[in-house]
């Protein structure tokens, strides 16, 4: 009776053992809103739905769009793109995928109810849709509009048998989660895990893991322990702190890439009279805002050591920019690296600006939002204290500190800005606010620029790729020559996994479990 | 006794509403939740479609009246975030953090009274000074770094004890439970005890306080005299004696650690009540704050009530109607 239970539980064992290899267990940073790929653009949404839907256009490590459930697209002219389908796909209840699925998800999308955050700006552009054969689909757009296959990146696909506006509720229960994804939802719990399962049938390269389970794990400490203990294999969003220390670590294996999210000071443009969170050197009231001259700006900008920065209080994970987008990247503009740290030249750009005495200044910013967003602040503030410009520093929860970013009430103040394609932070953070046309949306410090806004006009209206990186890097050197932001650094984005895996990092801060493969 | 139940549901009832206002107002001065939630690449258009399905373009007053309604019909508002009724959410979260909450107020009077006990028997005893020197250390370390602490040493370096979540669950009454299963029960012993600590050091200072106490009392001196056995005169007398105070703890302990047991549920990313609340205030999601905090109040509110039913129980010269 003991021997038989003995190798009764040496059997159980191995073929736990056996299972184990095919499994493998993640911790997500943040807990998505839903399973339903359209309800709410948040990141954590994508990184899970991913795995279970496909989009059109999918990206490459570094954001560049490449073939999906679309295996071509091209202008047929200026307002109309053709898109090939790929016809050997099927979603997970066996239904093939066609067009007429595509045009129900564009359909769909703008009436999703109750949406945080809906996917409509990523659809609205395409005012008609023909479909001349099953896996061949023209979109019409009002206007010339070159990214559209960046805005296809963006939206997953669900089968048209769901019928008309399926419930956001079904998707979480796993009835409404069928996609044409490399695995299947098993089970879903709201801020707790969610399991999913190899889909056999599906038509990319086959993914190692048979079975994944997806934890949520906020707290940074807990989720870099949890990896330690081996309760899960896989961690994304490694805190800086803990990167360092992890890379001299043998039971673990890092991944890192320069991400697209790019950290900024945005300074108050709004504002000739007399400035908000800006005093003389003496506390005195100033007639005009000295943000308005683009030698403080500039001043402003050189006085901080971005090296530093970067060295000490981002220990390392993070790049000096000098723009919105990386080095290498699709868009980059050769003639703004990072500014060089100078305080003799900041020290007298303020006085050809009339401020030898320098000025008092607020620097505000979130605690609790962006890497070490709190002790950046507090460095730069250091920074342009030592030439001249006194700042105090005010660092605030982000639920109370964003809404007022977006009513012009701080004089200079940190953000992040995140994206996949570099004409975007051009068109949303720094393009003139117009409330018609949709850009400039986050425009919060009320940045404007004829110049600048015509050549962002000119790259959306181009759709030669290489002939718009050169208007988008024409129009980005305006911009960085004027100073509208002061670009910080570029965060990188990092994941830990057990060693003996490897994982190809992305630029994107998608977390694809597809991509993580034993060595 | 029916109009004390009727009065403390009346003042549950103001409480209630008081509380409401507060969160309404409070949200409202905190931030926006839009700009919190919405996409950053969504234009102006879309920024006003959302506040508008929120029925945050409303003045505050209109939005206050409108939630009343739907609360008069049971409906206490959707998360912004979830689009799922808040009552659901929180409910299924409730019971991961009861049964988290149960263990720990277990373990508090398990631990916490017969080490009380022993402290007060033999105050100046060695093991009894070390009692009650842990005791401090019970409840002067702080929450997260104690667990922070347990996880690098039972999950890390010993590899004994799953490090977070709830582990493999079972069903009972149509409900998952963690410690119905072996897995579950790993999953649970530390985040219990993490939340257990400070009300182990309560119970066991309280319990001792009390032995001490009525140690030097008359009948305790007159129960001896009596020749009753001196675990009689401890179990049956002295405990009687020493137990109100320690059920008035347990019980607002209790409540306490059902509502913020925000630190420890993240820690060890015990998917709870506590981190949905922590979770839903970071976004400002107003429906789920006002629902969860109003189940707070029914909780804190029935707690005492069992606690006053209690005190008649354990002294029967307690009556309820306060007459005079």
């Amino acid at each position: 009776m003991l021997r038989v239970s003995k190798a009764l539980a040496v059997a159980v064992l191995l073929s736990a053992g056996a299972a184990h290899a095919q499994t493998v267990t993640m911790a997500m940073s943040s807990a998505p809103t839903s399973v339903d790929p359209h309800y709410h653009t948040f990141n954590p949404n994508e990184t899970l739905d991913l795995h279970i839907f496909d989009r059109l256009v999918e990206r490459d490590t570094q954001s560049n769009p490449i073939p999906g459930l679309a295996t071509s697209w091209k202008l047929l002219d200026d307002t109309t793109w053709e898109v090939k389908l790929r016809q050997d796909v099927k979603f997970h209840d066996g239904s093939p995928f066609t067009a007429a699925d595509v045009v129900y998800n564009f359909d769909r999308i703008p009436k999703v109810v109750n949406s945080p955050g809906s996917f409509a700006i990523y659809t609205k552009t395409v005012i008609a849709m023909e479909v001349p054969d099953p896996y061949t689909i023209r979109m019409k757009t009002a206007a010339i509009y070159p990214i559209l296959p960046v805005d296809m990146s963006n939206i997953f696909i669900i089968p048209k048998g769901l019928g008309p506006n399926p419930a956001t509720e079904d998707f979480n229960s796993g009835k409404n989660a069928i996609g044409t994804g490399a695995y299947r939802l098993v089970s879903y719990k709201n801020g707790d895990r969610a399991e999913l399962e190899r889909n056999d049938a599906w038509w990319g390269p086959k993914p190692h893991w048979q079975h994944i389970s997806i934890r949520m794990i906020a707290n940074d400490g807990a989720r870099t322990a949890a990896l330690l203990a081996g309760d899960v294999q896989f961690i994304e969003f490694v805190p800086t702190a803990d990167a360092a220390r992890l890379k001299s670590d043998k039971r673990v294996a890092l991944a890192e890439i320069a991400s697209q999210r790019i950290i900024y000071l945005w300074l108050d443009h709004s504002r000739t009279g007399t400035p908000v969170f800006i005093t003389g050197p003496n506390g005195e009231t100033l007639e005009k805002n000295p943000l308005n001259d683009v030698r403080v700006r500039e001043a402003l900008s050189i006085a901080i050591n971005r090296p530093a920065i970067v060295d000490r209080v981002m220990e390392g994970a993070a790049y000096p920019a000098g723009q919105f987008v990386a080095k290498g990247s699709w868009g980059y503009d050769p003639s703004h690296d990072a500014p060089v740290y100078d305080v003799a030249k900041a020290k007298a750009l303020l006085a050809q600006a009339g401020f030898p005495n320098g000025f008092r200044i607020t620097l505000h910013g979130p605690n609790d939002r962006y890497v070490n967003d709190g002790k950046i602040i507090q460095a730069i503030g250091q920074m342009w204290t030592r030439i001249g410009v006194q700042t105090s520093v005010d660092a605030i929860t982000w639920p109370n500190y964003v809404g007022r970013t977006n009513k012009q009430e701080f004089a200079a103040y940190l953000l992040g800005w995140g994206f996949t394609e570099a004409s975007n932070p051009l068109r949303s953070l720094i393009y003139t606010f117009s409330p018609a046309k949709g850009w400039g949306a986050v425009n919060r410090g009320r940045y404007s620029n004829p110049t600048f806004d015509a050549l962002v006009d000119k790259a959306m209206t181009t759709g030669d790729d290489a002939a718009r990186e050169k208007v988008v890097i024409a129009a980005t050197k305006v911009a960085m020559d004027d100073v509208a932001v002061i670009p910080l650094h570029v965060q990188k984005n990092i994941w830990a996994m057990k060693a003996g895996l490897t994982y190809a990092a992305r630029a994107d801060e998608d977390t694809r479990v597809m991509d993580l493969r034993p060595q | 006794m029916t109009t004390w139940l009727l009065r403390r549901l009346v003042q549950a009832v103001f409480v209630m509403l008081a509380m409401t206002v507060i969160v309404f107002v409070g949200v409202n001065v905190i931030g926006d939740p839009v700009e919190i939630l919405i996409s950053p690449d969504a234009d102006q258009a879309e920024r006003l479609r959302v506040i508008a399905a929120f029925g945050l373009d409303k003045p505050l007053w209109e939005q206050y009246l409108h939630f009343l309604g739907g609360v008069v019909q049971g409906d206490l508002g959707k998360s912004f975030v979830f689009n799922e009724p808040a009552l659901r959410l929180i409910g299924g979260r409730f019971p991961a953090t009861m049964e988290l909450a149960f263990t720990a107020v277990a373990l508090s009077v398990i631990v916490g009274i017969p080490l009380g006990l022993y402290a007060g028997l033999k105050p100046d005893g060695l093991l009894g000074r070390a009692i009650m020197a842990g005791s401090i250390l019970g409840f002067s370390l702080p929450t997260f770094w104690v667990g922070l602490m347990l996880i690098m040493v039972f999950a890390v370096q010993l590899g004994w004890l799953p490090s977070t979540g709830r582990g493999t669950t079972a069903e009972f009454l149509g409900i998952q439970w963690s410690f119905l299963t072996r897995d579950g029960l790993a999953h649970m012993v530390m985040p219990a005890t993490n939340l257990a600590l400070g009300n182990i050091a309560l119970v066991l200072r309280l319990t001792r306080a009390g032995v001490r106490e009525n140690l030097g009392l008359e009948y305790v001196k007159f129960a001896r005299a009596k020749g009753l056995s001196p675990s009689r005169v401890l179990f049956v007398h002295v405990m009687k004696n020493i137990m109100i105070p320690v059920v008035t703890v347990i019980g607002l302990e209790f409540g306490s650690v059902v509502a913020f047991a925000v630190v420890t549920e993240s820690v060890f990313a015990w998917p709870g009540m506590g981190k949905l609340i922590i979770d839903s205030i970071n976004v400002l999601d107003r429906p789920v704050i006002v629902a969860y905090l109003m189940m707070i109040v029914v909780l804190f509110v029935t707690i005492n009530l069992l606690v006053d039913l209690m005190y008649t129980v354990l002294d029967p010269r307690v009556r309820l109607d306060g007459r005079e």
